[in-house]
C-alpha cells in the first residue's frame, strides 16, 4: 500500500510543480464573471475572439449579476458583466475606477403554454394583473376583450416566476412598477420579490421546462429561451397603447426611444414609441479604469471593440438585440479611457 | 437437505464401517425441516421476500436515473468528448476535455488533503473513545456533515481566492475538502472501531508501538470500510457545482498549456459544465451536459474499481 | 548475553521487527504519530469553529436588525426588509426527515439483501438447477453480480446533484403527477394531501432527496453488517435461530452503531443539500404540511439567493446559514440522546 501512496502522491507533486510559474509572458488571459441573461452572447464572442488572436485567451463564468460585481469589486476577475448595472456607492468603492459600457441588449418576453391561442394579446392591465394576483382566470374580461376570436378556458392561470433572485426579474419588476404605481408600492423592484402568486422555478430553465410541462401556464423569461423551445409568447400593449410582438425590430425600436446619457446607464422600464416592445433592457459589462498590465488593457479595448463591430451581427441568431449606432458610437468613445 | 444427509448416512452400510448406534434415532426429520407452517419460519421467509421486495424498489430509481444517463447521455459519446474544448453557443460537437482533467485534479487535490487527515483522525476517534477531546472531534465532524455546500464555497472563496488573488484549482481542491471530510473521518473511525479487538491486543502482545499496530493491523484490516468512505466522499465531491462557482470558477481553455498546468486560475469542471450547459436554451449544449454527467459518473465507477482492486489485491496475497 | 546480544542474535533469526520491545527510535515516532493524530483532529475543531464563527460574524448586523423575530417570521419580503426563515426551517426539517425515514429504511434493507448475499444465493441456485455451480467459467458469477450490484448502488452517489435536479423536473413530477392530484381529490381532507401538485413540491424533494441518501446509507451499513464477526452469525444458527431472528436479534444491534452512523451521514446530506433542492422544492415561502405543495429549504434559499445577494442581503444570508448549522448541532444532539437511551451508555456513540 506504502508503494501505491508514494506513487499517487509523486503524481500530483509534478502536477503541482510544473504548475509553478504559469504562462509566458506574451499570452493575456482575461477572466470575466457575472450576469447568465448575456452569457452565451459572450461566449461566443469571445470564443471567436481568441481563436482570431492567439496570444489572448478570453474566459467568462456566468456566476449571477451580484456575484460578479462582487468579484469585480474585490478585484479577483479581470471583468464582469450586469443586468443590473452597478450602484453609484459601489462603484466609489472600487480601486482604480469604473467604467461600464452597455454591450448588447435583450427583451423579456411572457411565454405561455396555451396551445389553442397561439396569438394572445395581454393589456397593460391585464399582465399587471396577472402577476399581481389580480387575474386569475384565463376567460377574465381584462383578457377576453382583446382576444375576441380566441377560445381562452375557464381554467386558472399558473403563474411561473423565478424561485432564484435574476438580473431578468430585477428588469422584468422595473417594469411592472413603472406601469403601475400599485405594483412598485406593493411588490416593487427586486431580484427576488415577494410574488404573490406563482410557482416558483430555478432560472430560465427552470421557467421554461415548467412551462413546457404545465397546462395553462405563463412566465416571464429571456426572448432566446421562448425562441429555441417554440414556445407561443404574447404580444404587449406598450405605452403608446399598440400590440406588438417581441422582435429585433420592435426591441431596436425601444432602445432607439431613449437617450442614453453620458454615463452609459438608461433604463427603458416604459418606452415610449409606437412600435416598441415594452420589456427591454440593455446589459452592461464592467471594467476598471486603470490596470496594472498595459497588455491586459490593450487586449481588452480590443475586445470592446470587437464586441461593438463583429460580435453585434452574431447577436440576433442568438436572441439577443443589436446596439443601435449612435449608442455603437458612444460606447467606442468611452471604451477609450480604459488604460 | 437433513433428508439427504440422513440417506447418504443409510450408505454406510455394516459392511463398511464397525457397528454403531444411529445417533439420529429417534429423531423426527420431518421436524427439522423447513415449514411454512412454523410461524418463525414464515416470518423468516416473509421478511426476507420483503427486504427483496424493498431492495428491488431502491433499485428502480437508480437503474432509471442510470438508464437516463446512459440514454441521454450516450448519444453524444465519442472520442472527442475527451480531446475538444467546450463548444460556444450555436456551435455544433465540441467537447469537454479540460472539464475531465479540471475535475481529476481538483478532487485529486481535495483527496490528497483529506485522505491522510481523514483517516487520521478517524484512527483517533477509535482509539481514544471516550475522552472529552474526541467527543468533542466526533461532535464537531457530524455537525460538518450538514454543512452547505454553497457554504463551503463562500469560504474558501475568503480564505483562498482574496488572498491569493484570483480564482484557481487549489481554492476548488480547498472548497471540496470541507466536504469530503466529515464523511471519511466518521467512515474511517467506523471501520477502525469496528476491528475486533483481539487483533489489536494480539499486536500489542508481540510488542508493536501504537504506530505499528495502526499501520500493520488496524489499516489493512479496515481499508474495505474506509475505502467506501472515500469513495463515497469522492463520488459527491465530483458531483458539486456550488462550492466550484465560487472559487474555481470555470474555463474553457485546457489548463494544461505549453508543457505546463497552472493551478493557479480558473479551472473547467464537469460539475460546472454540467450547471452550465444544462440550462442553456442550445441543444447542443444539454446533450453535452448529458454526456458529461454520464463520464462523471463513470470516472466515479472506474475510480471505485481501481480502489476495490487494491483492496482485493491485498487479500489474495 | 548481554541484553543487546540476544536482540542481535534474534534479528539475525527473524528478519521481522514486530515482536521485539520497541527501540527508541521507534517510541519516539509512536509519540510523534500520536501527537500527529491529535493535531489532526483538533484540526477539526478549529475548523469548524471558524466556519461558524466566520458566518456568525457575518450575521452580525442581520442579528441586530431583526433579533429572534427572524426565526419566528414567515414573509420573506426584500423589497419592504422584512425577512423570517420560519417556513424555512419547516422545509428543511421535513423533507430531511421524510427523505431519512424512507432512506434509511430502503437502504437498510438493500443492506441486508447485500449482505446476506440473497441474490448470490439466487443466483447459485439457478447455476444448480443447470449443475454449472462449479463450472470454472460460471463459478465465480454470484460473487461478481453481489459486487456489481454493491458497485452500481455506490454508483448513485456519484450522480451530480444537478443531474438529479433535471431528473426530478422532468422525470418524476409528470409521473406522480397524476397519482397526486388523484389523492388530493379523494383524500383532501387529510392534511398530508390538502393541496394539488403544481409542479415541484415537498414530495418530489424529499423522494429525490431520498435517492440521494440511499448509497452512503446503504453502503455504510453494509458495511457494517459484513463486519460482524462471522462467529455471532454461526453461533446464533447453531443455537437454531431462524436467517431473519439472527439478522433481527443479532446482526443488527452488533452492526448498529455503524449504520447509525450512516444515518447521520445521510441524513446530514439532506440538510444541506443545495442545487437538486433548489429546483424541486418549489422555493415558496409557505408552511404546509401537505406533501403537494411547494416549500422552501434553508440550503435551497441560500443557493437561488446567495449568487444575487446585495450586500444588505448577506448579513440575512449568513443568519439563515447559522440557523442552519444550529439545527445541524440540535439534531445530533437529539439523536446521541436518543441514542444513549435506547442502546445504553457504554454502546451509543
Amino acid at each position: 500500500m506504502a508503494k501505491y501512496c508514494i506513487s499517487i502522491v509523486f503524481m500530483f507533486a509534478l502536477i503541482t510543480f510544473g504548475a509553478c510559474g504559469g504562462g509566458t509572458g506574451e499570452s493575456v488571459k482575461l477572466q470575466g464573471a457575472g450576469a447568465s441573461f448575456p452569457a452565451p452572447l459572450y461566449l461566443k464572442w469571445f470564443k471567436s475572439f481568441s481563436a482570431a488572436q492567439p496570444n489572448v485567451q478570453v474566459d467568462y463564468q456566468s456566476v449571477g449579476s451580484g456575484s460578479g460585481v462582487k468579484s469585480f469589486m474585490d478585484h479577483t476577475v479581470d471583468f464582469a458583466a450586469s443586468d443590473a448595472a452597478m450602484k453609484p456607492e459601489d462603484m466609489a468603492k472600487v480601486k482604480g475606477g469604473v467604467q461600464l459600457l452597455p454591450m448588447t441588449a435583450g427583451s423579456i418576453v411572457l411565454a405561455h403554454s396555451l396551445k389553442d391561442v397561439p396569438n394572445l394579446k395581454l393589456s397593460r392591465e391585464a399582465y399587471v394583473g396577472i402577476f399581481s394576483g389580480k387575474i386569475t382566470t384565463w376567460n377574465d374580461p381584462a383578457i377576453a376583450s382583446v382576444n375576441p376570436d380566441a377560445k381562452l378556458p375557464s381554467a386558472p392561470i399558473n403563474v411561473i416566476v423565478r424561485a432564484d433572485s435574476s438580473g431578468t426579474t430585477f428588469v422584468f419588476t422595473k417594469h411592472l412598477s413603472a406601469v403601475s404605481k400599485e405594483f412598485e408600492q406593493g411588490i416593487g423592484v427586486h431580484n427576488m420579490p415577494n410574488w404573490p402568486v406563482g410557482t416558483r422555478s430555478k432560472g430560465n430553465e427552470g421557467i421554461t421546462a415548467s412551462l413546457l410541462t404545465t397546462p395553462g401556464s405563463i412566465g416571464y423569461i429571456e426572448y432566446g429561451y421562448a425562441h429555441s423551445q417554440k414556445l407561443p409568447v404574447a404580444t404587449l400593449q406598450n405605452k403608446a397603447g399598440n400590440y406588438v410582438a417581441p422582435t429585433t425590430a420592435s426591441a431596436v425600436a425601444t432602445l432607439a426611444s431613449a437617450e442614453m446619457p453620458p454615463n452609459l446607464i438608461a433604463w427603458i422600464s416604459d418606452p415610449e414609441g409606437k412600435d416598441a416592445y415594452p420589456i427591454v433592457t440593455y446589459t452592461w459589462m464592467l471594467f476598471y479604469k486603470q490596470y496594472d498590465s498595459k497588455a491586459k488593457a490593450k487586449a481588452l479595448r480590443s475586445l470592446i471593440d470587437y464586441g461593438l463591430t463583429e460580435g453585434q451581427k452574431e447577436s440576433e441568431a442568438l436572441g439577443y438585440v443589436p446596439l443601435p449606432p449612435d449608442v455603437v458610437t458612444k460606447v467606442k468613445a468611452a471604451a477609450e479611457s480604459i488604460s | 437437505m437433513s433428508k439427504d444427509r440422513a440417506s447418504s448416512r443409510s450408505d454406510l452400510t455394516p459392511s463398511q464401517s464397525p457397528p454403531v448406534e444411529n445417533p439420529f434415532e429417534g429423531v423426527n426429520f420431518a421436524e427439522l425441516e423447513l415449514s411454512l407452517y412454523r410461524p418463525r419460519t414464515l416470518q423468516s421467509t416473509l421478511l426476507s421476500g420483503l427486504v427483496t421486495c424493498m431492495t428491488f424498489i431502491a433499485l428502480i430509481p437508480l437503474f432509471a436515473v442510470l438508464w437516463m444517463l446512459i440514454w441521454r447521455g450516450g448519444q453524444k459519446f465519442s472520442l472527442a468528448l475527451f480531446t475538444q474544448l467546450p463548444p460556444a453557443p450555436l456551435e455544433q460537437g465540441g467537447g469537454f476535455g479540460n472539464a475531465i482533467v479540471g475535475t481529476l485534479i481538483m478532487v485529486g487535490l481535495g483527496a490528497l488533503i483529506t485522505v491522510p487527515l481523514g483517516i487520521l483522525t478517524g484512527v483517533f476517534l477509535a482509539e481514544a473513545m471516550d475522552s472529552k477531546l474526541a467527543e468533542a472531534v466526533r461532535f464537531a465532524a457530524k455537525v460538518l456533515t450538514g454543512f452547505p455546500s454553497i457554504l463551503a464555497g463562500v469560504f474558501a472563496y475568503g480564505a483562498v481566492v482574496l488572498v491569493t488573488g484570483g480564482f484557481s484549482a487549489v481554492a476548488g481542491a480547498i472548497a471540496l475538502a470541507i466536504l469530503m471530510l466529515p464523511t471519511i473521518i466518521l467512515t474511517s473511525e467506523s471501520a477502525v472501531a469496528m476491528v475486533p479487538a483481539k487483533m489489536k491486543e494480539a499486536s500489542i502482545g508481540m510488542g508493536a508501538t501504537g504506530v505499528q499496530t495502526v499501520w500493520m493491523v488496524l489499516l489493512p484490516t479496515a481499508m474495505p470500510g474506509i475505502l467506501t468512505g472515500i469513495m463515497l466522499a469522492v463520488a459527491r465531491a465530483a458531483g458539486e457545482t456550488a462550492p466550484l462557482l465560487f472559487t474555481a470558477l470555470f474555463s474553457n481553455y485546457w489548463l494544461i498549456s505549453s508543457g505546463r498546468a497552472d493551478l493557479m486560475q480558473p479551472t473547467a469542471s464537469l460539475a460546472v459544465l454540467i450547471y452550465n450547459f444544462s440550462g442553456m436554451p442550445f441543444a447542443n449544449q444539454v446533450e453535452l451536459a448529458w454526456a458529461a454527467a454520464l463520464v462523471l459518473v463513470l470516472l466515479v465507477l472506474i475510480f471505485n474499481l481501481i480502489g476495490q482492486s487494491f483492496t482485493r489485491r491485498r487479500y489474495e496475497e | 548475553m548481554s541484553k543487546t546480544q540476544v536482540r542481535q542474535e534474534v534479528a539475525a533469526w527473524h528478519p521481522g521487527q514486530i515482536w521485539q520491545p520497541p527501540t527508541k527510535a521507534q517510541r519516539w515516532y509512536d509519540g510523534a504519530f500520536r501527537r500527529l493524530c491529535l493535531v489532526f483532529a483538533a484540526f477539526t475543531i478549529v475548523l469548524i469553529a471558524w466556519l461558524a464563527l466566520g458566518i456568525a460574524y457575518r450575521a452580525i448586523p442581520a442579528f441586530q436588525q431583526y433579533g429572534l423575530n427572524f426565526i419566528y417570521s414567515t414573509t420573506w419580503d426584500p423589497n419592504k426588509a422584512q425577512y423570517g426563515v420560519l417556513p424555512e426551517i419547516w422545509g428543511t426539517l421535513y423533507t430531511s426527515l421524510l427523505a431519512l425515514i424512507v432512506g434509511s429504511a430502503f437502504g437498510v434493507a438493500a443492506a441486508i439483501f447485500l449482505s446476506e448475499g440473497f441474490l448470490g444465493e439466487a443466483v447459485f441456485k439457478g447455476l444448480k438447477a443447470f449443475n454449472l455451480q462449479f463450472h470454472p467459467l460460471w463459478r465465480k458469477l454470484p460473487d461478481r453480480l453481489e459486487q456489481i450490484l454493491k458497485n452500481l448502488i455506490e454508483l448513485l452517489a456519484a450522480v451530480p446533484s444537478v443531474v438529479y435536479g433535471l431528473w426530478g423536473l422532468f422525470v418524476i413530477i409528470p409521473l406522480i403527477r397524476p397519482v397526486c392530484n388523484w389523492l388530493h381529490e379523494q383524500f383532501g381532507w387529510f392534511p398530508l394531501f390538502s393541496t394539488t401538485l403544481s409542479g415541484p413540491g415537498v414530495l418530489p424533494a424529499a423522494f429525490v432527496l431520498s435517492i440521494m441518501i440511499l448509497p452512503t446509507i446503504t453502503a455504510i451499513s453494509r458495511d457494517a453488517l459484513v463486519s460482524v464477526p462471522p462467529k455471532l452469525r454461526m453461533a446464533a444458527y447453531g443455537l437454531g435461530a431462524t436467517r431473519w431472528e439472527t439478522i433481527l436479534g443479532v446482526l443488527l444491534p452488533t452492526a448498529s452503531r455503524g449504520i447509525f452512523g450512516g444515518m447521520v451521514l445521510g441524513f446530514g446530506r439532506a440538510l444541506g443539500e443545495t442545487m437538486a433542492l433548489a429546483m424541486l422544492v418549489g422555493n415558496a415561502n409557505r408552511l404546509t404540511v401537505s406533501l403537494f405543495s411547494p416549500a422552501n429549504t434553508l440550503a435551497a434559499l441560500l443557493a437561488n439567493t446567495f449568487p444575487e445577494a446585495s450586500a444588505k442581503e448577506i448579513p440575512v444570508l449568513m443568519y439563515a446559514a447559522l440557523i442552519l448549522l444550529a439545527i445541524s448541532l440540535v439534531v445530533n444532539i437529539f439523536g446521541a440522546f436518543v441514542l444513549e437511551k435506547a442502546v445504553g451508555k457504554g454502546e451509543a456513540k
